[in-house]
């Protein structure tokens, strides 16, 4: 009898896997959501997706939350205000960030792009986890003002977001934590890896032309022991040289506390340079044809310039107009109009 | 075939029962009966109660001060018993955010094993692996989202302030809103990626003079403390609201938070 009882729940228990297995299949045909893909030429992500695997609903919940301009004190800010797609997620036109009350932060806003394979986040390294970030914009004075209990409050009165936050954690309820994994599931999803360059990397059809390959012959000998491929960034902290700005902004030395860190900012990437102007932590430089020049010619000497800029009888980088075009034509290579475009990254 | 209540109650019996063999292999039971220790912080200013906004103090530069705000976060609590065995507290209710406007935070309880103890140590602060855990390890008083708001937590240099005091002095400079304010927001874990000031402070008090506490189930043992907020001012540095009105995230924290293992001392135990 009891043997006959056992045989009876793992047969139901087999058919019962099954038709979930079946149900799966069934979802995978209806939606094309892939997941969070690393591209073959990119190495592992630093994020740890294991603390937050990321599925179709949390990614959803986090594209509707980064457009959510409840976000901020007043209900007219939202991520995406600053973080323009089609100008690479930055603010286009603002050499600083310009937020509630029209009131100016101190840096430019960097792109939201490839976030997954940053070691720290801010123009200084401030916050070390992706999952850490939204806290500042939401709650600084300058950019949302707004406290985390109300954004809650403000997005529990929308019966919208109990359905999403549901399909996305599995119950209703809505707090500061949930928000932040599901902002991190959204922005970690912003690739861009399709540029011309990757395509050429990869051997998916494409070549440079005779220009562009100049180009980046130069670009692996001048600029890439900082802007490391194929990121454009090896995430380091580095002093480029370009002078303290009127609000004598030290960057990471705020963080660490050591001198030896005055001045210096990441590295940050150069893909889709052709979508973020203006360039540096300040935004000083609205052409990259400025931002040669200055490596070509402004390069100023302090403390902590880095010493791969000061290595020759003048500080800086031997760069002739001749190389500045190949170079030019080299970084456009990097340019990705589909991460600009896509629709799934999109305010819908 | 459908799955019935009877076969589902068969099942969950089924493995239940594989469960229970395989645990009596694996431990011996722990006889030990745990019992709730509590720790008051009572915050005092001198010789006097302190009364947040109203109470006007010196300290030991000679400077007049009130107090507005009072917060610190207080974990990984140990203690030692008569036999010199230690209990560590499981690091998860471990964690206590004491703020002077809220007495119901002055109490922290903690779950020990019965025994008399002699000693208990405490760390003013958070913990480095804590500031660093992802961040849904991190409930309760250590929610960033929750204690940002509180103001205890820095979010453009990740990390929780360990301590936070602000008030009044007529020896303090004006601010932008026209008050006397001195601020002390004292943080620091020891850096993430780059090693930077750290300000954990680890303090272990000695319960033998004034009384051992002696933790029994069915009643409540409490070790009470005063925390002297004007402690914080003088001890292997001295700080004066003048010359340092405002002490946040800077070399200088370092000296305020040499200060803080004198601002604790065990005044007696309630058994
Ligand atoms: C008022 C404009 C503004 C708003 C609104 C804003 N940001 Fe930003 N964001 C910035 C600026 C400026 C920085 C750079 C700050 C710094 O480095 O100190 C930044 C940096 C970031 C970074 C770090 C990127 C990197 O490469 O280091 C992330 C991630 C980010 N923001 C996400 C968000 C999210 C999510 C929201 C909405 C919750 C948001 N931002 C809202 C202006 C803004
Ligand atoms: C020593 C390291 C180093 C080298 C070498 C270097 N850079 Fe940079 N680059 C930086 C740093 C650091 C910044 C950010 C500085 C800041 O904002 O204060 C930067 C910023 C930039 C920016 C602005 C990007 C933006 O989004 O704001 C561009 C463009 C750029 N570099 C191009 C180049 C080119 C082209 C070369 C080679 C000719 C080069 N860099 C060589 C370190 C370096």
């Amino acid at each position: 009898m009891r043997n006959k009882a056992f045989w009876t729940v793992l047969a139901g228990f087999c058919l019962f896997i099954y038709a979930c297995k079946k149900e799966d299949d069934i979802q995978k045909t209806v939606s094309e959501f892939l997941g969070f893909q690393q591209p073959a030429n990119f190495p592992e992500p630093v994020y740890k997706l294991s603390n937050n695997p990321v599925n179709e609903a949390g990614f959803l919940l986090g594209r509707t939350l980064f457009y959510e301009p409840r976000l901020s004190r007043d209900n007219t800010i939202s991520c995406g205000s600053c973080h323009i797609q089609s100008s690479g997620f930055t603010q286009h036109g603002h050499d600083v960030s310009h937020g509630i009350d029209d009131k100016l932060g101190s840096r430019n806003s960097p792109p939201i792009m490839n976030l997954a394979w940053n070691k720290t986040f801010f123009w200084d390294g401030g916050v070390f986890d992706l999952d850490l970030q939204p806290i500042n914009p939401i709650t600084n004075p300058v950019e949302m003002d707004e406290k985390m209990e109300s954004v809650i409050s403000k997005l529990k009165q929308l019966p919208k977001y109990n359905e999403l936050f549901k399909k996305a954690f599995g119950t209703e309820e809505i707090n500061g934590i949930r928000i932040f994994k599901a902002l991190s599931q959204f922005m970690v999803m912003c690739v861009s890896a399709n540029s011309k360059y990757d395509k050429v990397t990869r051997n998916e059809g494409e070549s440079f032309t005779a220009e562009e390959q100049a180009g980046y012959t130069i670009f692996k000998s001048r600029c890439s022991s900082c802007h490391a491929e194929p990121l454009f960034t090896d995430g380091s902290f580095r002093n480029n040289g370009i002078g303290a700005g009127p609000n004598n902004d030290e960057g990471r030395y705020a963080v660490t506390l050591n001198p030896d860190d005055r001045y210096k900012f990441k590295v940050p990437s150069l893909r889709n340079l052709s979508y973020t102007a203006p360039y540096m932590h300040d935004g000083r430089f609205l052409t990259i044809n400025a931002v040669l020049d200055h490596y070509a010619n402004e390069v100023k000497v302090s403390p902590t310039l880095d010493p791969l800029l000061n290595t020759g009888n003048k500080p800086g980088v031997a760069l002739s107009d001749d190389d500045k075009i190949k170079l030019l034509s080299f970084l456009k290579t990097l340019d990705d109009p589909d991460f600009v475009s896509r629709k799934d990254l999109s305010e819908q | 075939m459908k799955l019935s209540l009877q076969h589902i109650a068969i099942g969950c019996a089924l493995i239940f029962s594989l469960q229970s063999c395989s645990k009596k292999d694996d431990n011996k039971p722990q006889t030990s009966k745990k019992a709730t220790l509590s720790v008051e912080f009572d915050n005092i200013a001198g010789d006097r109660n302190l009364q947040l906004g109203t109470g006007t103090y010196t300290n030991s530069s000679g400077e007049q001060l009130t107090i507005q705000t009072l917060k610190y976060f207080i974990s990984n609590i140990k203690v030692t018993n008569a036999e010199g065995v230690e209990y560590v507290v499981p690091q998860d209710s471990s964690y206590f955010l004491v703020d002077e406007s809220k007495p119901e935070t002055q109490e922290c309880k903690v779950q020990v094993p019965e025994a008399d103890y002699k000693s208990l140590t405490f760390t003013i602060g958070v913990d480095s692996l804590r500031n660093t855990m992802d961040i849904s390890k991190r409930t309760g008083v250590l929610d960033p989202s929750g204690s940002m708001d509180d103001g205890m937590y820095w979010g453009w240099n990740s990390g929780y302030i360990f301590f936070k005091m602000e008030g009044t002095s007529p020896q303090a400079p004006v601010d932008p809103t026209g008050a006397n304010k001195f601020r002390y927001h004292i943080g620091g874990f020891g850096g993430y990626s780059a090693p930077t000031i750290n300000n954990i402070k680890t303090v272990t008090l000695d319960l033998s003079k004034a009384g051992v506490a002696r933790v029994r189930a069915g009643r409540e043992s409490n070790i009470h403390l005063m925390v002297d907020a004007l402690k914080m001012f003088s001890g292997p540095s001295t700080i004066s609201i003048a010359a340092n009105p405002q002490v946040m995230f800077s070399a200088f924290s370092v000296n305020v938070a040499n200060n803080f293992a004198g601002m604790f001392r065990h005044d007696h135990t309630e058994n």
